[in-house]
């Protein structure tokens, strides 16, 4: 539970550092590159390291090569869909973390778990 | 490349906006924790790069562009929207970035020390971005891509 409210504490102010450099460098575009940022990674690996060793860490790794490639589909298309139909911001950026999910879900299948 | 610091924009944000961010970030990070306890690092792994707090991200950047325009006088909403799909764009540059931060992870966490390990995983990152960031910038299909967004920041909705 400890663990947990550590992590908890880590993330959020990784995230929140991450956020406010995002918002601190313009152009929006350059900004938006720390939206993409390895917080949730920076904010764990540290205290996984410790607890499960270098191989557990290293498993994590090659699976979220796999993860980020689903940020990249994910991004690419929300801003497609954002510049293309102009719909609202929230609501596609929610609906489309399907295609986050698909696309992990997918790797995961064809490469993660062999 | 021309880039700029603006704090000015740190003033747009607000408080309970703050918090949300830190809460968000805070719960994503023990998901992540939660998912690889359960399912173990294969697909605990996939998670440490789920976009949790991207909608809430791309949200705010349009929220903050239609007050901006709305004290100008516009109605902004598509202008708006525009914004948010360029914050998307630098998103998708910087995924690049953190598929080199992973890859990195990846061969280098059994060899190096934590410290040596994250360094270099941190430096990838920033490499890998900036360059993709500044390739995507470049490319001729963005930048009549930025032509028209320059065209829809004038319209009125």
């Amino acid at each position: 539970m400890v663990d947990l409210l550590v992590r908890f504490l880590i993330g959020g102010v990784v995230v929140s550092v991450f956020a406010v450099l995002g918002d601190l460098l313009k152009p929006e575009s350059l900004g938006g590159v720390f939206a993409a940022a390895p917080t949730v990674a920076l904010a764990t690996l540290v205290l996984t390291m410790h607890k499960r060793g270098a191989g557990y860490v290293g498993i994590e790794g090659r699976s979220m090569v796999a993860g980020a490639i689903a940020f990249f589909l994910y991004a690419s298309a929300v801003s497609f869909v954002l510049m293309r139909h102009r719909t609202k911001a929230r609501t596609t950026a929610t609906w489309l973390l399907t295609v986050w999910f698909g696309t992990a879900a997918g790797l995961w299948a064809v490469w993660l778990r062999r | 490349m021309r880039f700029k610091l603006e704090t000015a924009s740190l003033r747009e944000t607000t408080p309970m906006e703050y918090a949300q961010r830190f809460l968000f970030g805070g719960l994503v990070t023990v998901a992540a924790t939660l998912i690889a306890d359960k399912w173990g690092p294969v697909i605990g792994g996939v998670f440490l790069a789920f976009p949790g707090i991207f909608p809430a991200g791309v949200s705010l950047v349009e929220k903050h562009k239609i007050s901006r325009e709305t004290e100008e006088g516009k109605v902004g909403v598509a202008a708006a929207r525009g914004e948010a799909s360029v914050e998307a764009t630098g998103a998708s540059a910087g995924a690049w970035g953190l598929a080199g931060f992973a890859l990195v992870v990846w061969k280098e966490s059994a060899i190096h020390s934590l410290p040596v390990m994250l360094g270099c995983a941190a430096l990838a990152w920033l490499a890998v971005s900036w360059t993709a960031w500044t390739i995507r910038d470049k490319h001729p299909r963005f930048m009549r891509w930025r032509g028209r967004r320059a065209t829809s920041s004038r319209m009125t909705d």
